[in-house]
């Protein structure tokens, strides 16, 4: 009979979740304890050490799948399966070079990642970060400016502009239906069938950018993106317009972001997604109040967390049989 | 900048000696438009603070206008002393308008109205009685209100606040599956107290999240909640079964302190509690003591007792309860419009029409 297959998981998952169950019947457990670790992520070299002999990794974001990582691992590593489904952390034709087999986690996020795109657009919009911060600072009561205090902007009669209309997007469109806003641009490489049903609006980049009143980014990364948000992209952008990323950090040129926000180029941000992440806690973006910073909380919802971890698992355990993984990268279809 | 006292050539000795001491014991500011073809004078109307361009706009032509130029709350012996003779009375939430004031008032006065929703500030009964309409301000916030009431639960079901501080504080320390993960609205079940303009719009922007249920409580069923659909219930059955307990119903006699221990008792233990009708609906020790001792999940206020709440209460050591400023109406576009709906309900009032917007 042969061994058990050799599993590392980079990150604690829920203990009382399927997905370790499942493992616990068919694979040798190796799971970083980050309790005993101290750090919250496993650190490089450890995890360097970790996956050495493994069969399998359940790869919690935003560990690097590298050249360096497929060595330390070595030629047995079967499957990978990253509880993602942004897929920008791993090197995938490396892995598909050397016949590793990769899953992520689409679809399953997918409402907690909207919800939370709308939380943070709704929680900008309405100067949430100010308004608790002057409660607890006592600034509340001083000061009523003409009843104007702490105004924020409506989301009924807006127009909405969200860069990639893919599932993430599109959902997000679903919610802001019902508030009642007055139009929908969407863009990207091409027109959508299913756009009709938000009455999406297909149009150019700088388009959206001059006639949208939020700009929610939920798009993919891919090496044409990168610094998409750049200078010229917020001067072209209202000046009274918010901006939303919870798509990767490295879509936004942070400099350009703190500049267009601090000179009143750009009305107020919403970012989940930052370079790096964690963001330095002296970055100059967590100085302004019309910039709100969130620790990357797309997918934190109890059950978006499980569902990630039992899918990965599937694909994991299928991958480990030669089976069709449930869910493989787009690459490896 | 410091306010400007116009006296007007028009004016009986009386309010001309007024308002020199106006001038020099408190900054009050004092518009008089002279109407020098009509034989009738302008009806006088006080604000009892600064208040958006738009409703002084309307009042300017129509009114002589008297109003507490200030960024504070009018004081109680302040206004007593501002509202007499007046023929209309422009107030907020802040102003009690109770017998008292009435009879400060006197006999003059013909109508009040208050640039808020909420009318619990106002004896509306004592001032019916007397025969004065009293207006307010519905539909002209409801959206703006609506909003900030998803945006506020929001905040409390994905754990923002926590989330912004973590990042301040470099306790973020790269992603993690368990962390401030948050409920979401997928698959739960929203009970709304109160299903009126602001409920039923609430519900409405709540829907397409993936909400499987909506429950209400209101003093009678309401047909539009078909549209929803929402499900009449009882406050009890909406407590125990719901994920989220929304309070959106006007305050009144029987309902302060309506969310008390034994509400939260009946809540599940993975609730939240979003309160953005008023302070008073709240037990707030009792409120305490649900969100320390985990009997409900977080709760989000809106309104508190008092406005602005003390930044020494306990409800402010919690993780798991946010609390806003009172800014639920907070858009320029409503905010501009409940004061020119508020000046509009005195002036029709005033010339012996039905008030746009009466209490009714």
């Amino acid at each position: 009979m042969s061994a058990r297959p050799k599993l590392y998981i980079n990150q604690g998952i829920p203990e009382d979740g399927e997905a370790i169950k499942l493992y616990r019947k068919q694979c040798e457990i190796t799971m970083y304890d980050e309790k005993k670790g101290g750090v919250v992520s496993v650190p490089r070299e450890e995890f360097l050490r970790s996956v050495k002999g493994v069969d399998a990794i359940h790869l919690a974001y935003p560990a690097k799948i590298d050249n360096e990582a497929l060595d330390a691992a070595g030629p047995q590593l079967k499957v990978i399966g990253t509880m993602s489904v942004g897929l920008d952390h791993l090197d995938l034709a490396e892995c598909s070079r050397r016949n590793v087999k990769v899953g992520y986690t689409p679809d399953v996020l997918t409402d907690a990642v909207a919800e939370a795109a709308i939380a943070l657009t709704l929680a900008t919009a309405r100067r949430h970060k100010e308004g608790m911060a002057d409660v607890k600072n006592g600034v509340w009561g001083s000061t009523w400016s003409n009843s104007l205090y702490l105004c924020g902007k409506d989301i009924k009669g807006s127009t909405v502009g969200i860069v990639g209309l893919g599932r993430i997007g599109f959902e997000v469109a679903k919610r802001l239906k019902a508030f009642g806003i007055n139009r929908l641009l969407y863009c990207g490489r091409t027109h959508k069938d299913y756009a009709s049903e938000v009455d999406g609006e297909f149009v150019a980049f700088d388009d959206l950018l001059r006639q949208s009143d939020f700009v929610i980014a939920c798009c993919s990364i891919n090496p044409s993106n990168h610094k998409l948000f750049n200078a010229e992209a917020f001067k072209k952008m209202k000046s009274s317009a918010i901006l939303v990323n919870v798509s990767r950090g490295i879509l936004i040129d942070q400099d350009a972001l703190y500049d267009a926000l601090k000179t009143g180029e750009l009305h107020a941000a919403g970012i989940d997604v930052t370079t790096p992440e964690p963001l330095p806690v002296d970055h100059p973006l967590l100085t302004l109040p019309n910039c709100t910073v969130l620790p990357h909380l797309g997918s934190a919802s109890i059950n978006a967390r499980h569902a990630m971890a039992n899918l990965t698992a599937r694909n994991i355990l299928a991958g480990l049989k030669g089976d069709p993984l449930p869910a493989p990268v787009p690459s490896q279809k | 900048m410091r306010p400007r006292c116009v006296i007007s050539l028009v004016s009986s000795a009386y309010t001309h000696t007024r308002k020199i001491n106006s001038y020099f014991k408190s900054s009050v500011l004092i518009f008089t438009t002279r109407n020098m073809s009509s034989a009738t004078k302008l009806p006088k109307v006080f604000v009892t603070r600064k208040v958006p361009e738009d409703g002084i706009k309307y009042l300017r032509n129509k009114a002589e206008v008297t109003q507490w130029n200030s960024d504070d709350a009018i004081p109680r012996g302040e206004l007593k002393e501002r509202v007499r003779g007046v023929d209309g009375l422009f107030c907020l939430l802040t102003d009690k308008i109770d017998a008292e004031i009435l009879d400060c008032a006197g006999p003059s006065l013909k109508a009040v109205s208050t640039m808020s929703v909420g009318y619990d500030h106002v004896d509306v009964g004592e001032c019916n009685k007397r025969g004065i309409p009293v207006g307010f301000t519905p539909n002209v916030l409801t959206s703006a209100t609506a909003e900030l009431t998803v945006t506020l639960l929001l905040t409390v079901s994905r754990r923002i606040k926590e989330g912004i501080e973590a990042v301040k504080d470099g306790s973020w320390g790269t992603w993690k599956p368990l962390w401030l993960c948050g409920q979401g609205l997928d698959g739960a079940t929203v009970g709304v107290i109160g299903l009126g303009r602001i409920g039923f719009a609430v519900a409405q922007r709540l829907k397409p999240f993936g909400v499987a249920k909506i429950l209400y409580a209101d003093a009678e069923e309401k047909e539009y909640a078909n549209q929803l659909p929402a499900e009449y219930a009882n406050l009890d059955q909406l407590l125990e079964e719901s994920d989220f307990v929304l309070g959106c119903c006007a305050l009144t006699e029987e309902n302060v302190g309506l969310m008390n221990s034994s509400a939260f008792k009946k809540m599940k233990k993975t609730a939240i509690f979003i309160n953005t009708s008023r302070g008073g609906l709240a037990n707030q020790d009792d409120l305490y003591q649900a969100l320390k001792s985990g009997e409900i999940l977080g709760a989000g206020l809106d309104v508190t007792t008092p406005e602005p709440l003390p930044t020494d209460h306990p409800l402010l050591s919690l993780d798991n309860c946010v609390i806003l400023p009172h800014i639920a109406s907070a858009t320029l576009k409503s905010r501009n419009a409940m004061s020119e709906l508020c000046a509009r309900n005195i002036i029709e009032a005033l010339n012996g029409n039905s008030m746009p917007a009466e209490v009714k």
